[in-house]
């Protein structure tokens, strides 16, 4: 039981740091407790989540995504092109963005294994490459996506937020097999130590490039739930989300180093930066103060990290 | 080869990733200069290095932090702060000679910057990739905040504008002879004093260097202190440019440094790469940006061009020091 604890420690904090947050915001907001309130929150905090599950995948096998927003915005611009029409049309253009969203992240995963360059300059590579194509797609916000796919997968299901469904489904879908399987037992091996893995005869290479298409996979999820929710496409979305995500990662407790974290953790995390946000906004706190806020907040649960420096004996464990 | 020989031409000379960028560098010279009869012009050049002077600078920061094994994030808004500020001050100042003392503000505001960047990644530990991230958050929000308590002035002293907009004899950009300064300055920093020994010892094995005695939490620090000094002047110098202090002008300027630096052959792990090496990724990267921009190329195919070209340089170090011999 301590041991579960002692591991979980930092995935519980976020978990209870949302659920403060949530329940505060829930207080102050004029409307109350209702499902109008819970669906909107949920709503504005899923798009992120997804992108940010993804992220975790790949920091879990210690590789970074530095170009996890640009295939998010790709895929939403793709997805403004595709997804309308008949409900053939649609179901053909979901399918085709998820597609998208695989291959941007199997081609992050053939460099980072295959041509041997670090992962942070190679997605800030390819990252360039997948926002250009992103503008080829759709040169400025616009497009369409169908109307009746996005009103009930952004409305609520017998008082549950649709959305929040949509967010535990598709990770369950996705990520729980995989999870669960030896492909992605290599994963978290290969992140925490790649030594080891490889001399265990576990598919390193086959492990690295999976969590890389995962990761497009779930940044295609967050691109089409954005084009849903904003019934549009646009190219300029990247930049933030990629910071967020990596910042979603470490606020619920995964370790930038690999091998040790939770999806869970990290889909609270994605909804604590969303929720602090709406906190403010219905606080009343002056919306010029609200950037400086939100990262004093941000690098206040980053310098916790700093925790783990009062239980080292050896100063030499300080620089691994 | 000759040890006495120049640092610069012997890493011309010696096979690696800087003779690789200084191959295509050359070989993108000649093609424009075929297509384009003003591209050798002394004008179009010195317009060129202008431009580049500013990424040339923050790439120097860039490349000391990256050779101790992390990254700072935080440029963009250092860059800006600094310019925000010290144009602030000038304003302030309403016409006073003491108002040229706003490039100490800047200067001030981008040592301290790096300061509490360089205490959260040595003293804290905390990795620095997420650290200077959340900084970078931080200092936009005072600059958002600041800006909306006070409605001040954004207009460049004097001194910035000479410096970051001026030419000598006419002919030569000011930054452009601030960059050539500053990369004497880190050349000199790096062949000839300790900091500049222990920072290749630190990014290559900092447990190792800590043995041998080098304060290594020190230099870390030094470096996300010399990065924000950076980032502040190349944030002053291209207000001086562009007349004024704006919002996200650092922006552009972060990728492209560490591109630059990368490019340049230096190991984002650490411990490894050149200063010259550096400069030839400025060049390769300004000149790219440039001879799409001439053959009015939409954004778009730009932003692929350039990540084909680190992906293509990259992958052909990375295949180099693959293969033994």
């Amino acid at each position: 039981m301590s041991i579960a604890l002692h591991r979980n420690a930092r995935m519980l904090a976020a978990r209870a740091l949302l659920i403060v947050l949530l329940a505060g915001f829930l207080a102050i907001h004029p409307r109350g407790v209702s499902t109008g309130v819970l669906t909107a929150w949920s709503n504005q905090g899923v798009a992120l989540a997804f992108v940010a599950v993804g992220q975790t995948i790949v920091v879990l096998s210690r590789g970074i995504d530095l170009s996890i927003g640009a295939i998010m915005a790709l895929t939403n611009c793709t997805a403004s092109v595709l997804v309308q029409g008949s409900p053939a049309e649609v179901a053909f253009g979901v399918a085709a963005v998820i597609l998208c969203g695989a291959a941007c992240g199997a081609a992050n995963g053939l460099i980072v294994v295959k041509a041997r360059i670090q992962p942070i300059v190679a997605t800030l590579a390819t990252g360039a490459v997948f926002s250009g194509l992103a503008l080829l797609v759709q040169p400025t916000p616009g497009g369409s996506v169908d109307e009746t796919l996005s009103d009930l997968l952004t409305g609520d299901i017998a008082g549950v937020p649709a959305s929040l469904l949509l967010l535990a489904g598709l990770v369950g879908l996705v990520w729980g097999p995989v999870r669960a399987a030896r492909l992605g037992r290599g994963m978290l091996a290969v992140g925490s130590a790649e030594g080891a893995a490889y001399m265990s005869g576990l598919p390193i290479d086959r492990a690295k490039i999976a969590a890389y298409v995962l990761a497009g996979v779930f940044a295609a999820f967050g691109g089409l739930f954005l084009g849903f929710q904003t019934l549009s496409g646009d190219p300029a979305i990247g930049g933030s989300y990629t910071l967020n995500s990596v910042a979603a990662v470490v606020l619920g407790g995964t370790s930038l180093m690999g091998g040790a974290g939770s999806v869970a953790g990290t889909i609270a995390g994605a909804l604590i930066l969303r929720t602090i946000g709406s906190l403010m906004f219905f606080a009343g706190v002056n919306p010029m103060a609200q950037p400086l806020l939100e990262g004093a907040v941000l690098l206040a649960a980053v310098a916790l990290g700093a925790i783990r420096l009062l239980k080292i004996r050896n100063r030499l464990e300080m620089f691994r | 080869m000759n040890a006495r020989s120049s640092p610069f031409a012997r890493a011309l000379v010696r096979d690696g990733p800087t003779r690789a960028l200084v191959l295509v560098l050359a070989a993108l010279l000649l093609v424009g200069g075929a297509v384009y009869n003003q591209f050798f012009s002394p004008t179009y050049l010195l317009q060129q290095l202008q431009s580049g002077a500013f990424l040339g600078i923050v790439a120097i920061g860039a490349m000391i932090v990256i050779l101790t094994g992390h990254i700072d994030l935080s440029v963009p808004w250092t860059l800006s702060a600094a310019a925000t500020f010290s144009t602030a001050f000038t304003a302030l100042a309403g016409g006073a000679p003491w108002g040229e003392f706003g490039v100490l503000v800047g200067l001030a505001i981008g040592a301290g910057i790096g300061l509490v960047n360089g205490i959260g990644v040595a003293y804290l530990r905390i990795p620095s990739m997420i650290w200077t991230l959340a900084v970078n958050i931080v200092v936009l929000g005072i600059c958002v905040f600041y800006a909306g308590l006070y409605a001040s002035g954004s207009r460049p002293s004097a001194m910035m504008s000479v410096l970051g907009g001026g030419r000598s004899f006419g002919v030569i950009p000011n930054a452009l002879l601030v960059w050539l300064v500053l990369s004497g300055g880190v050349v000199l920093l790096m062949r000839r004093t300790l900091m500049g020994r222990y920072l290749y010892a630190v990014g290559t094995r900092e447990g190792a260097a800590y043995l041998s005695g080098i304060e290594t939490r020190r230099v870390i620090a030094g470096a996300f202190v010399i990065s924000g000094l950076c980032s502040a002047t190349a944030g002053m110098l291209l207000a001086g440019y562009a007349n004024q202090a704006y919002q996200n002008m650092g922006d552009p300027y972060l990728l492209p440094g560490i591109a630059a630096v990368v490019l340049g052959g230096t190991s984002i792990l650490g411990g490894r790469g050149s200063y010259a090496g550096t400069v030839a990724g400025v060049l390769l990267i300004t000149l790219i940006t440039s001879m799409l921009s001439v053959m009015q190329i939409a954004e778009a195919y730009k932003q692929i061009a350039y990540g084909a070209v680190i992906l293509a340089m990259v992958g052909y170090y990375s295949r180099r020091s693959a293969t033994p011999g």
